[in-house]
C-alpha cells in the first residue's frame, strides 16, 4: 500500500505561512483560472459573500421572515451585559478549551513517547489508539459516552467499587462537563500520531551524547525532546484549540440537545445553533459567530506571537 | 530501571500498552455487547457479556422511527457521503493543481486567502449560506450538503493535495508540456495519477467526516424521509425510554460499522496521512 508523503507537520505548518517563490514558469493564465473556477466560485459565493453578509447581519435583528433592522452594536452589548445564557456558554466553552486541550496534548505526548520504540506490536497499538479519533465525532460515540457516564453506568459502578460514589455524571451540573472533556481526551490519537512523527525526527545521538554526559531521563526530556518537539507541539496546540472552540456534537448529544443540567453543557456553538435555528434570531447568531471568529483569531495570534519564545527550529537562521 | 533485564522491560511495556488499549477500546466493546443485551441489562449490570444474546434491538431499530426505516437513513448517508467524496476529490484537485503548478496573477494572495479559510469557523458563513439555500428552495434537499464540496470550500483538502503535488518531480509535467501536452492533459494523465495517495486520503477523510457530520445535516434536513444516520440516531434520544435503549445501541453500533471497516482497510494509510499532514480525526 502506498504511503502519503507530504512534508512533516512543522514543515507543513511553515509552508502554510510562506508561499514558495515561483520558479520561472510558462504563462498559463487562462488555464489556471479554468482550474480554479470551482474554488473561486465557492470562495466568492460561499465564503467571502456570506462573510460580508453575516457581518452586516450581526448589526441587525433578523428573523428570516422580515427584512433585517439595523440595531448597531445592540447585539454585542446585549450579549455581554444582558444575556446570562450567553455568558454561561462562554464560560463552558473556555473551561472546555482550557482543560481538554492541555490534557489531550499531555496524554497524546506521553503515549507517543511510550510508542516511540522499535518494538514489534507498535503498529497495532498505534492503530488502536488512533481509532477513537475517527469515531469520536459521531453521534453514536456520544450516545455510548452518555450511557457510560449515566447513573448506574459502568463509570459509576467502577468508581463505587473504589469507594467513590458519584451521581449520574451526565445529569449533574458538577460532573457533566467533565464527561465531555473526557470524551475529548479519549480522542488523543490524532495529535499522538503527529507527535510520534515528530519524535522520530529527534536524533538518537543527541540522547546518547547527553546520557553519556550524565543527563537523566527527565533532563533529556526537558532539554532535548521538548525543544526539538516544540514546532509539533505548537502545531497541535493551534489545531486542537481551534477544534475545541467549535465542539458541538458531544455537547448536543450528552446534554440532551438543550445544554445539559443547569446549562452545564451549553457550549458556544450549541447556544449559537439554538439562537439561530430554533429562535430564528439570525442577527444575534451572526454576531455570536463573529465574536467566535475574533476569539479564535486572537488566541491563534497570541500562540503565534509567543511561539518565538518557546518554539525552536533547528534551522532557525534559515527561517529568520 | 536500567537494572531490569531487557525482556522484563519489554514485558512491562506491552502490559502498559495493553492496559491503554483496554481503556481506549472499552467504550466500543461495551457498545458491541450492549447492542445484543436484553434491554433491562444494558445499564443495570456491569458485566460486559450479556446473560443471553438478544437481537431485538437490531430488528426494532431497523424499523426506524416515525414510519421511516433505518435502511433509508443509511441510504441517505451513503448518498451524501459518496457524492461528497466525488465532489471534493474533483474540485480540490483542480484547485490544488493550479496552486501547485501554474503561474497566474494574484497566485500568492489567493493562496494566502485559501490558507486563512482553513481557520475560519464554519459558523461565520453558516447563516447567510442557509439564507441563500433557503431562498433557492434547496433547504431540505442534499444540495446544501454537497454543493459546497463541489466548489472546494473545504480548503483543508486543497492544501493537502497542494502539499503532495509539490513533492512530485516538476520535470515530469514540464517534459509532458514540452512534448506538446496541454495543461489539461498533463493534469489528467500525469499529475493526477501520481497524486493518488493524496486523493485516497482525501476520499477517506471526506467520507468519514461526512458520515459523522451532525451539525450541517441537522441544520439543513427537516423531513424524516431525508434524514441521515446521525439524525436517525437522534430520534432515539428524543424518545429515550428504557425500552428504546436496545434499538438505540444496536443502530449506534451499525452506524459505526462503515467507519470501522474503512479504518481496518486503510488504517496504515490513514495513520500515515495524519502524521504527515496533520489531519484531524
Amino acid at each position: 500500500m502506498t504511503i502519503v508523503r507530504t512534508p512533516d507537520p512543522p514543515v507543513a505548518a511553515e509552508a502554510a505561512v510562506r508561499v514558495r517563490p515561483a520558479r520561472r514558469r510558462r504563462k498559463s493564465q487562462p488555464e489556471a483560472f479554468a482550474f480554479l473556477t470551482p474554488w473561486l466560485l465557492g470562495a466568492v459565493a460561499l465564503t467571502v459573500g456570506p462573510m460580508v453578509v453575516s457581518l452586516y447581519l450581526s448589526f441587525t435583528d433578523y428573523d428570516m421572515f422580515t427584512a433585517p433592522g439595523w440595531v448597531g452594536f445592540g447585539n454585542f452589548t446585549h450579549m455581554f451585559t444582558d444575556d446570562d445564557r450567553y455568558l454561561q456558554s462562554v464560560k463552558v466553552t473556555l473551561v472546555y478549551v482550557l482543560v481538554s486541550v492541555p490534557l489531550k496534548l499531555t496524554v497524546s505526548l506521553l503515549v507517543a513517547m511510550l510508542l516511540n520504540t522499535r518494538r514489534g506490536a507498535n503498529g497495532f497499538y498505534r492503530a488502536a489508539f488512533y481509532a477513537p479519533s475517527l469515531l469520536g465525532a459521531s453521534v453514536a460515540a456520544a450516545l455510548v459516552w452518555r450511557a457510560l457516564f449515566m447513573g448506574g453506568g459502568p463509570v459509576n459502578e467502577v468508581l463505587a467499587f473504589f469507594g467513590w460514589h458519584t451521581p449520574s455524571w451526565v445529569d449533574d451540573p458538577r460532573f457533566s462537563l467533565a464527561s465531555i472533556v473526557l470524551l475529548g481526551v479519549w480522542q488523543f490519537g490524532a495529535p499522538m500520531v503527529i507527535f510520534l512523527a515528530g519524535l522520530k525526527q529527534v536524533p538518537a545521538e543527541l540522547h546518547e551524547a547527553a546520557a553519556i554526559d550524565g543527563a537523566g531521563a527527565f533532563r533529556r526530556f526537558r532539554h532535548i525532546t521538548l525543544p526539538m518537539l516544540s514546532p509539533v507541539i505548537f502545531f497541535n496546540l493551534v489545531m486542537e484549540a481551534i477544534h475545541a472552540f467549535q465542539a458541538f456534537t458531544p455537547a448536543f448529544v450528552i446534554g440532551g440537545g438543550r445544554g445539559g443540567p443547569a446549562d452545564a453543557d451549553l457550549f458556544y456553538t450549541l447556544y449559537l445553533f439554538e439562537v439561530g435555528f430554533q429562535d430564528f434570531r439570525m442577527g444575534y447568531a451572526s454576531a455570536m459567530a463573529w465574536v467566535l471568529l475574533a476569539v479564535i483569531a486572537i488566541v491563534t495570534a497570541i500562540v503565534f506571537r509567543t511561539a518565538k519564545l518557546w518554539v525552536f527550529y533547528d534551522d532557525a537562521e534559515e527561517r529568520g | 530501571m536500567t537494572a531490569l533485564p531487557r525482556s522484563a522491560r519489554s514485558f512491562g511495556w506491552h502490559v502498559l500498552c495493553l492496559v491503554i488499549v483496554a481503556v481506549v477500546l472499552y467504550p466500543l466493546v461495551w457498545l458491541a455487547f450492549a447492542s445484543v443485551k436484553p434491554p433491562d441489562e444494558i445499564l443495570s449490570r456491569l458485566a460486559l457479556l450479556p446473560t443471553r444474546f438478544v437481537f431485538d434491538g437490531y430488528t426494532k431499530g431497523w424499523e426506524g422511527a416515525a414510519d421511516v426505516g433505518f435502511g433509508r437513513f443509511f441510504l441517505n448517508s451513503f448518498l451524501v457521503a459518496g457524492l461528497s467524496v466525488v465532489a471534493n476529490v474533483l474540485s480540490c484537485s483542480l484547485a490544488a493543481y493550479a496552486f501547485a503548478r501554474l503561474d497566474f496573477r494574484f497566485r500568492g494572495a489567493l493562496f494566502a486567502f485559501m490558507i486563512t479559510t482553513l481557520m475560519l469557523p464554519y459558523h461565520v458563513t453558516l447563516i447567510p449560506q442557509y439564507v441563500i439555500f433557503q431562498q433557492a428552495g434547496l433547504v431540505n434537499t442534499f444540495v446544501p450538503l454537497i454543493l459546497p464540496k463541489l466548489l472546494a470550500t473545504e480548503a483543508f483538502f486543497v492544501f493537502l493535495i497542494v502539499q503532495f503535488m509539490r513533492g512530485i518531480p516538476r520535470e515530469l509535467d514540464e517534459a509532458a508540456i514540452i512534448d506538446g501536452c496541454s495543461v489539461y492533459r498533463t493534469f489528467w494523465h500525469v499529475v493526477l495519477p501520481l497524486s493518488k495517495p493524496a486523493l485516497v486520503t482525501t476520499s477517506i477523510f471526506t467520507f468519514i467526516w461526512t458520515w459523522n457530520d451532525f451539525f450541517t445535516q441537522m441544520v439543513y434536513l427537516n423531513d424524516t424521509e431525508k434524514f441521515t444516520v446521525p439524525l436517525g440516531l437522534r430520534l432515539f434520544v428524543d424518545t429515550s425510554s428504557q425500552s428504546n435503549f436496545g434499538a438505540m445501541f444496536a443502530m449506534s453500533a451499525l452506524a459505526l460499522v462503515p467507519i470501522v471497516l474503512f479504518f481496518l482497510a486503510f488504517q496504515r494509510l490513514l495513520v500515515e496521512g495524519v502524521s504527515t499532514s496533520g489531519l484531524k480525526g
